[in-house]
């Protein structure tokens, strides 16, 4: 006689109210860290939601920041519903930016839709060929793609390291970084003198792009399969190492639009080690979203935010810009651990357990 | 010296010892783990933090050796965390290691800036003092081994042979394997799986720890942000390709070590970056390599 | 005195009770068999008794004392060992590592030479003929279960429970284990055998207890025991051992296997046709090639050598896409594992398989409308039991999702079946019910090849049976062609002696 336990799966609603609970664990064990470390916590936190929202740059600021975070998310998600952990985010993006770069700079001189157009799609390219890669390697060699991941990501931020250290590398510059690409060739700014371009436009679309997939085409259907139980996917006709390496070039080219975003919009150039490892805390930002493009977009929001506020809350409580990075890793450990967080909902007062 | 002279030196072994120290005792910490069935991917983070460790350790005590126990014990520490989080919990194992690794960047920078004031580098602290073996050294060309050298060459060679002892001589050590390969099983014959991975998981972190010491106050004297480098997954992969036995993660170590080596001291022209990949790109090839064979012999992860 | 006595044992996991106020009483020194249905909780009980299970209510002495609570280690203490119908062995450590794994002799550090020396003798005692160092995963199935067994005995069990062995054995190895057990017997051992076999448990049981629906309903003298009696106490009423069957209506070639070789170390290639109108019954225990049968039909593996043609058209040559729009329905041998996902609803596990057909996506997309009829009807046609179509498919029960894929593989209208172990697992009810679909499909001219380790299945379904053994085909015949005892020699691998003329059938 077997048992079938029910299952009962939470709505999102739900599913993001747990991972508002495992934010607010987070900070509250923040909060002790800082305490412990003789900090003052309201002064830290009120001048990191002041660097956050605290202005019109503020917000701008919080929201520019929060766009690779909206790709990286986006792509780690999209990895995850075909049953694949893309760890490769960081080389995704660093090669999708080189890409981008180097197209802008050699087609200077041309038109401005032509130019953004191609170095969009180069940056994009670039970021799907190494997902690709990735993928083609889980698929015909049947490895495990997190440490391949994670030593192509090494090697591709040295490959790109030592192109702007070298043959890309602007005259007359002390730091590693490349030429300047003309203004015209960027994405609009939204709010005049900052950093927030229409780069968002771009992810809230994709955001859209990826719900629809998802819910009502066939090929979303087959990547769930997949992810799901790949060898029932195969026996109904499902071409698994295809839909392997389609998933995780998709993947590579969201992961791939983070780094393209940075360069055409935030900086207008490649600048050495620019990522300050998006491509890791997309991957936060991805399971405390549960995986959807609505939720990431909510969560790549609160990341900004913290990222935005931390400048602040270094200068005005001088508190380090890396106890955001204490914060982030707290929200990846609770998170992944639903137990924990059910428990604690509970205990806070009867919310309803699945 | 040039380079055909560099390789065929005695400085060679010297240099690649050096380097296989650390990515030993963490792929052997890994080998532990890994064959009791639990994935970590935080041995990256653990080194960290045991690498921070072992300059707080020293810095509050001014004993380096005390320094090095402080480091084993926040190994540990991190490695409880993983540890309650993927057995009690049942947390996704990979996404809880990639936690780990935020969290010990983030913390150790944070604590850096507490201590001594500046985001993510730490005073300078005492070194481990260094030792030289009376009689041994005085043999010629291989006494260089056994002039001036660090402790933790001899701690390291001896913990792989003790671990290899413990997983193949011992009753733990057979149950240890017996759990990585069929939990169940192991559980139906009496052995509590649970211990187990406990202490596999903490046993890990100690060593990583450990590794992360020699990184901080052995071979320097301070701790820097990211001073680990990589050098955790290059353990991880140390350990794949090994074959998930100590002795393997020994030689495997031994292997990339040497690739490091040579990078280090050969001149050659080529741009500094592409010879920076050569570790990565060589334990990529290499677990790959093995992976491809992994269905042959293996844990059940 | 009584070797084991569980008095009023009940166990419930949630809703559902499991064992519902059992006694049972074992004799020392008798082979006692527990007989019952699939799911009629016999395991549970057995596990209860091991200590894997704690009681809600009921006692249980073992040899007179009465026992609080049972662990596994303090079942073996107590000297009672249990081989699992799963096999506990750890495939990577050698067959004397996994006997002594738990008990070993030394402090600390093993002490090999004793171990060796202890198992060699519990292995000659009882003519075991294992070879210590062998890596368990080297070894055959009849193998390994006797080292599971060895692992009881030395251990110091007395009593041994033994769940479902002959699932997984040869007719023949089940010989050998059972003239085993007689052995032990004879040498003082108590045996608890679980089964659902009726055959075995005459040859072999000393008393038998029956259980259905988790109760209690008989214990019985062996010699007072006939399989009537043992089926109709099994399942609660008269049981039918006939299904009525038209006569077979062969007609086109449908499916031809041509010179195909199933495993790499086969002698001979296979080859056999599948007329529409015909069910073909492939025979054998599991493990001799059926599982590369069904891949290679299906596609997922290209075969060595030789071809397959569906009705002209060669399939191994057939893209992924083409292959999508021919006919096929797949019932395979594990459903949860190859034919559902399991945290999905059952109108999207509907959809798999049916992706490509333009009344469920149209242009890349999915009709949901059309999806959400079709899976409601078929779901209430097989009596699939949910509560909506949203349910997801991983919390029905067994036998319901058995169904589930029948209606869904039959809602395909299809041309060629391949059913693997299509009732395994079932209760006698759900299994009259798809005998009785596959038979229609067959009237209605679908050409199904039925792959079964159950011989029931096969005799009572097929037109046609081929036994596989080592991934060769021993014999094809006409059902009418074959009996109980010529089958199993070829599913033993033993090719046909010289035909007896008193051969009995099931």
């Amino acid at each position: 006689m077997k048992l079938r336990k029910t299952h009962k799966l939470p709505a999102l609603a739900e599913r993001l109210l747990y991972s508002l609970v495992a934010v607010i664990l987070s900070l509250l064990l923040a909060t002790l860290v800082m305490l412990i470390a003789g900090y003052d916590p309201v002064k830290a936190f009120s001048a990191m939601l002041n660097g956050a929202f605290g202005s019109a740059n503020a917000i701008a600021n919080t929201l520019s920041k929060s766009i690779p975070l909206m790709f990286t998310g986006f792509a780690f998600a999209v990895a995850s519903k075909g049953g694949i952990f893309n760890i490769g985010g960081e080389g995704q993006l660093y090669l999708a930016a080189l890409a981008s770069t180097i197209t802008a700079l050699a087609l200077n001189g041309l038109p401005r839709i032509l130019v953004l157009t191609l170095s969009i799609l180069a940056g994009m390219a670039a970021g799907g060929a190494v997902g690709a890669l990735i993928g083609t390697i889980k698929a015909k060699m049947r490895i495990n793609e997190v440490i391949v991941a994670i030593m192509i990501n090494y090697i591709v931020s040295l490959f790109t390291s030592y192109m702007v250290n070298g043959p890309l590398k602007a005259e007359n510059s002390m730091t590693a970084q490349s030429e300047v690409i003309s203004s015209n060739y960027l994405f609009a700014t939204i709010i005049p003198r900052s950093q927030l371009t229409t780069a968002l436009y771009l992810g809230l679309a994709f955001a859209v792009l990826i719900f629809f997939l998802f819910r009502s085409t066939r090929i979303g259907f087959n990547i769930r399969a997949v992810g799901e139980n790949a060898n029932a996917a195969a026996s109904s006709g499902i071409h698994i190492a295809a839909t392997t390496i389609g998933v995780m070039a998709f993947s590579g080219m969201l992961a791939g639009l983070a780094g393209v975003t940075e360069v055409l919009g935030k900086y207008g150039r490649f600048i050495d080690g620019f990522s300050p490892g998006f491509g890791f805390t997309g991957i936060a930002v991805a399971v405390l979203g549960s995986n959807n493009p609505f939720g990431i977009l909510l969560t790549s929001l609160l990341f900004g935010a913290l990222e935005a506020g931390s400048m602040k809350m270094s200068y005005v409580a001088n508190v380090s810009t890396n106890m955001v990075m204490v914060i982030q890793g707290l929200v990846i450990l609770f998170v992944a651990t639903p137990e924990i967080v059910s428990q604690f909902a509970q205990r806070k007062g009867g919310k309803q357990n699945g | 010296m040039d380079n055909l002279q560099y390789i065929f030196s005695f400085n060679i072994v010297l240099t690649t010892l050096r380097f296989a120290i650390p990515l030993t005792l963490a792929a052997v910490g890994a080998t532990i783990c890994e064959r009791s069935g639990i994935i970590n991917l935080g041995v990256e983070g653990m080194m960290l933090i045991g690498a921070f460790g072992g300059v707080l350790g020293t810095h509050l005590t001014g004993s380096p050796w005390l320094g090095v126990l402080f480091s084993i014990f926040c190994g540990g520490l991190v490695a409880l965390l993983h540890a309650v989080l993927s057995i009690r919990f049942r947390t996704n194992q990979t996404v809880s290691g990639v936690g780990i690794n935020i969290l010990s960047v983030g913390l150790s920078v944070v604590l850096t800036r507490v201590i001594w004031g500046t985001d993510g580098i730490s005073g300078t602290v005492k070194q481990l003092e260094t030792l030289s073996i009376p009689l041994l050294k005085d043999i010629p060309v291989i006494g260089a081994l056994f002039t001036d050298q660090s402790p933790f060459l001899f701690l390291t060679v001896l913990i792989v042979f003790a671990a290899w002892f413990f997983m193949y001589r011992t009753k733990a050590g057979l149950h240890l394997r017996a759990i990585g390969d069929h939990p169940r099983a192991a559980a139906t014959v009496g052995i509590n799986v649970r211990k187990y991975r406990y202490f596999a998981v903490v046993a890990c972190g100690m060593l990583c720890g450990m590794a992360g010491a020699y990184l901080s106050i052995v071979q320097n004297n301070l701790f820097v942000n990211n001073m680990v480098a990589g050098r955790g997954f290059i353990a991880l992969a140390a350990n794949i390709f090994g074959g998930w036995n100590p002795l393997g993660s020994f030689l495997a170590s031994l292997l990339f070590a040497f690739a490091q080596a040579l990078r280090i001291n050969l001149s050659l022209p080529i741009p500094d970056q592409f010879v920076q990949m050569v570790p990565y790109a060589h334990s990529l090839c290499s677990s790959a390599l093995v992976e491809r064979q992994k269905h042959r012999k293996l844990p059940a992860n | 005195m009584l070797a084991v006595n569980m008095r009023a044992i009940t166990k419930r996991f949630g809703a559902m009770t499991a064992n519902d106020q059992i006694d049972f009483q074992v004799e020392q020194g008798e082979i006692h068999c527990l007989l019952g249905e699939n799911g009629a909780g016999k395991s549970t009980l057995m596990n209860v008794l091991f200590g894997l299970h704690c009681p809600d209510e009921g006692c249980i002495e073992i040899e007179g004392d009465l026992i609080p609570a049972v662990t596994p280690r303090l079942a073996y203490q107590l000297g009672i060992g249990m081989v699992h119908q799963h096999f506990m062995l750890i495939n990577h450590l050698t067959c004397l590592e996994n006997i002594i794994l738990g008990n070993e002799p030394g402090n600390v550090v093993i002490d090999r030479k004793r171990a060796r020396e202890a198992v060699q003798r519990l292995s000659d005692q009882y003519h075991f003929n294992i070879e210590l160092d062998a890596l368990v995963c080297d070894l055959s199935v009849g193998m390994k279960q006797r080292v599971e067994i060895l692992k009881t005995l030395y251990r110091g069990a007395n009593i041994i429970i033994l769940d479902e062995p002959t699932a997984v054995l040869t007719p023949i190895e089940a010989d050998q284990l059972l003239s085993i057990l007689k052995e032990m017997r004879s040498q003082g051992k108590t045996i608890i055998f679980i089964t659902h076999k009726l055959k075995e448990t005459l040859e072999v049981a000393d008393r038998i207890t029956i259980l259905r629906g988790g109760k209690f309903v008989a214990l019985l003298d062996a010699a007072s025991a006939t399989p009537e009696l043992l089926a109709r106490l099994m399942v609660g009423h008269d049981v039918v051992f006939e299904i009525e069957k038209e006569s077979c209506k062969k007609g086109d070639v449908i499916l031809e296997i041509e010179d195909v070789r199933l495993l790499p170390n086969a002698q001979t290639t296979v080859s056999f046709s599948v007329h529409a109108g015909e069910i073909f019954g492939i025979a054998g225990v599991e493990g001799n090639g059926q599982q590369q049968l069904e891949q290679i039909i299906m596609g997922l593996v290209r075969p060595k050598s030789g071809r397959i043609f569906y009705q002209n058209t060669n399939l191994l040559e057939l893209s992924h896409r083409a292959r999508r729009h021919l006919r096929f329905a797949y019932i395979p041998s594990d459903r949860l594992k190859q034919a559902l996902l399991s945290r999905v609803s059952l109108q999207e596990n509907f959809l798999l398989g049916n992706q490509y057909d333009p009344m469920y996506v149209r242009r890349g997309f999915i009709q949901t409308k059309p999806l959400r009829e079709s899976t409601t009807r078929m779901m209430k046609q097989f009596d699939v039991r949910a509560t909506s179509a949203q349910q997801e498919a991983g919390s029905l029960s067994g036998g319901n999702q058995q169904k589930f894929v029948l209606a869904r593989e039959v809602s395909k209208n299809p041309q060629f079946v391949l059913a693997c172990q299509p009732v395994r697992g079932l209760d006698i009810g759900a299994i009259k019910y798809i005998h009785s679909v596959l038979l229609k499909l067959r009237s209605e001219g679908a050409a199904i090849l039925l792959i079964s380790a159950e011989l029931s299945d096969i005799f009572q379904l097929s037109d046609t049976v081929g036994v596989l053994y080592k991934g060769e085909l021993m014999d094809i015949r006409r059902t009418e062609g074959f009996d109980n005892e010529s089958i199993s020699l070829l599913m033993a691998g033993r090719k046909e002696e010289p035909r007896n003329e008193t051969a009995q059938n099931a």
